[in-house]
């Protein structure tokens, strides 16, 4: 009964400290994707694609093979992993900045072909590792380092919704925005990463996680603060499942 | 043996099956597309993959993909779409992952158009994208050889862990010739050292190309200028010299054939002139070519002949920065195409110069 508890360390989790800042959400996403494959069992046939950004040192924490991607390039570099080796699992693990803005152009073709990946994409609205720059999600209003009088709709458009756009996509099998910033919903987010890998394990297509997270230090908030702001979040990003084909 | 009356992309096409390609990803461009055509028609009869990207720089992330699980990987361009895989290419090099990458230069600068150019020579050579990495770049001049090299690049490419560059025209890729479409010896590099596979019953691998610690980085940089000069075992060159050879002309590519026929022109008129073709552009054949000039005191002028404004003619300089020997930079830009008569007129122009009179023997 002890192996079953509630809080044991994930496996695919290397036992080291976390570099991310005081109330980042990547540290609670990390392990629950780590929980998600320990509990599928898929430790041993995954590849990991660790994007541009902070967490481009997804390799330091996650104990699976792991390769690095250009910007934005994730999800090309992993139809050429699932193309040539379509037993492997693959997943992507992106910023808004990665998947939305630079790599929107891969993202989106990649979702449209239905390639089996399951992309976790980390919405926190900024460009976190560069300093806080404006991100396509950004909300109107937000200021950052690139907007400083806040986001103008006239100026630099509107936040880009893309769990939505990717929910009219034929190839996307599952599509989900969730938050981690209470106990509910991390339970939420565990049960929606495990859905998007369930799409690429049973062969259904295109797997879309993104998770709203907190970038305290680039928000210029503290970390209690920083999670009550995902609140806000919600309001441009509603959480919720956009697609479940199965 | 099969023989076939081959375009230069055909021939690249099938030298690539030949040489064990597995994958391929690519986007349409003039004047190529015939390599993505046959490998959407032939990889996925045997077992390969193909896949058209929605861009260039889609493409060779695809192939930076394939690459890292361990297979063989390939793409190919042209100049424009070349520019687009640069930062891939940076990586593909900082990550050591091997691949094939074809380029069938086409007229730059931008748009250009689409008629044969060399002008991609730097690019190829020097700066295949930022950082201070390099490709093995192998430059055909018959459709023979597209086949045999694209065939062999891709043994190099596993051999050091690196890109391998076939660098080609529209001139090479665009014409026929008949083609002996022999059976290669492949050679095959087991990967399981390094390729990623799963964590199974090993501890999990990680390819990276982000080192913050600055001893580290440097590490990594001087580790990739050794593999560089271990890479100078795979120089070839073509070479036709004559003890009494007086002038020496340089060329490579489809320019190599304009330049060998002028040398074999001249010949036949009683002047001493070589003929030297770099098989590899990078790693650039600098000391062959130092002790073939060293060796005979008699070269005077070395004519180096490009479809370009002049870029191969800096290594050619560089590798006889030592000698006492005027080196002429022959150029002709993109879509001006010399006839052999060009250069033999040309070189007899300047023997007149340099000799007041025409040294026939």
């Amino acid at each position: 009964m002890a192996k079953e508890g509630l809080f044991l360390f994930p496996k695919s989790l290397k036992k080291t400290l976390f570099h991310y800042c005081p109330g980042c959400h990547h540290g609670i996403v990390h392990r629950l994707l780590c929980e998600v494959i320990d509990e599928l069992n898929l430790r041993e046939k995954t590849i990991g694609i660790a994007s541009i950004g902070c967490a481009c040192f997804l390799y330091n924490y996650i104990d699976v093979d792991i390769v690095e991607a250009p910007h934005g390039r994730s999800c090309s570099a992993g139809t050429g992993i699932k193309r040539a080796r379509p037993d492997l699992i693959v997943f992507t693990y992106q910023g808004d900045g990665d998947f939305a803005a630079i790599g929107l152009g891969d993202s989106l073709h990649a979702a449209s072909r239905g390639e089996r990946l399951t992309v976790i994409m980390i919405n926190n609205t900024v460009y976190g590792m560069t300093g806080g720059q404006s991100s396509p999600t950004t909300l109107l209003g937000q200021r950052t380092t690139t907007a400083p009088r806040g986001r103008d709709p006239k100026v630099m458009g509107y936040p880009l919704l893309v769990a939505e756009i990717l929910a009219n996509f034929p190839g996307v099998a599952y599509c989900a925005r969730v938050a981690v910033n209470s106990p509910a919903r991390v339970l939420e987010a565990k049960k929606a990463i495990r859905k998007a890998f369930l799409a690429q394990l049973e062969d259904k297509g295109f797997g879309y996680v993104e998770v709203l997270s907190a970038c305290p230090i680039n928000w210029k908030l503290d970390p209690v603060s920083a999670a009550k702001q995902i609140d806000k979040l919600c309001e441009t990003f509603p959480l919720g499942v956009f697609k479940e084909d199965w | 043996m099969k023989k076939d009356l081959l375009k230069g992309v055909e021939a690249v096409a099938y030298g690539a099956l030949e040489g064990g390609c597995e994958c391929y990803f690519g986007y349409p461009i003039t004047p190529q597309n015939e390599i993505p055509e046959i490998m959407a028609e032939e990889l996925p009869k045997r077992g390969g993959v193909f896949l058209q990207a929605e861009s260039e720089t889609s493409a060779i992330n695809m192939v930076l993909g394939a690459s890292a699980v361990g297979k063989r990987a390939m793409t190919s361009s042209s100049s424009p779409g070349i520019s687009l895989m640069s930062e891939g290419f940076s990586y593909l090099i900082a990550l050591e992952l091997p691949c094939v990458v074809v380029n069938v230069m086409r007229g730059g600068p931008g748009l250009g158009g689409i008629e044969a150019s060399q002008g991609d020579y730097f690019q190829a050579v020097k700066a295949p994208g930022h950082g201070d990495g390099r490709f093995l770049v192998l430059a055909p001049s018959t459709c023979q050889e597209a086949y045999e090299m694209t065939a062999k690049a891709f043994a190099l490419a596993d051999r050091y862990r690196n890109p391998v560059m076939v660098l080609m025209d529209a001139v090479l890729g665009q014409m026929k010739e008949l083609v002996r479409l022999k059976k290669l010896k492949v050679e095959y590099i087991n990967k399981d050292d390094w390729a990623l596979t799963g964590a199974k019953g090993r501890p999990s691998r990680i390819i990276k190309s982000l080192f913050l610690d600055s001893a580290e980085l440097a590490a990594r940089n001087l580790k990739l200028k050794e593999k560089y000069r271990k890479m100078e075992k795979e120089i070839r060159y073509e070479a036709l010299i004559e003890e009494d050879d007086q002038v020496l002309l340089i060329a490579f590519g489809s320019m190599g054939r304009i330049a060998k026929e002028s040398v074999l022109k001249l010949k036949a008129q009683g002047y001493h002139v070589g003929f030297f073709r770099p098989k590899t552009l990078f790693p650039f054949p600098l000391r062959a070519l130092n002790q073939i000039v060293q060796r005979n005191s008699k070269f005077r002028g070395i004519f180096v002949v490009e479809l370009n404004c002049g870029q191969m003619v800096e290594d050619v300089k560089l590798s006889l920065c030592s000698q006492k020997v005027e080196v002429i930079s022959q150029f002709y830009p993109p879509s001006i195409l010399p006839y052999p008569e060009d250069l033999v007129k040309g070189v007899k122009k300047w023997l007149k110069k340099v000799y007041f009179f025409s040294p026939k023997v």
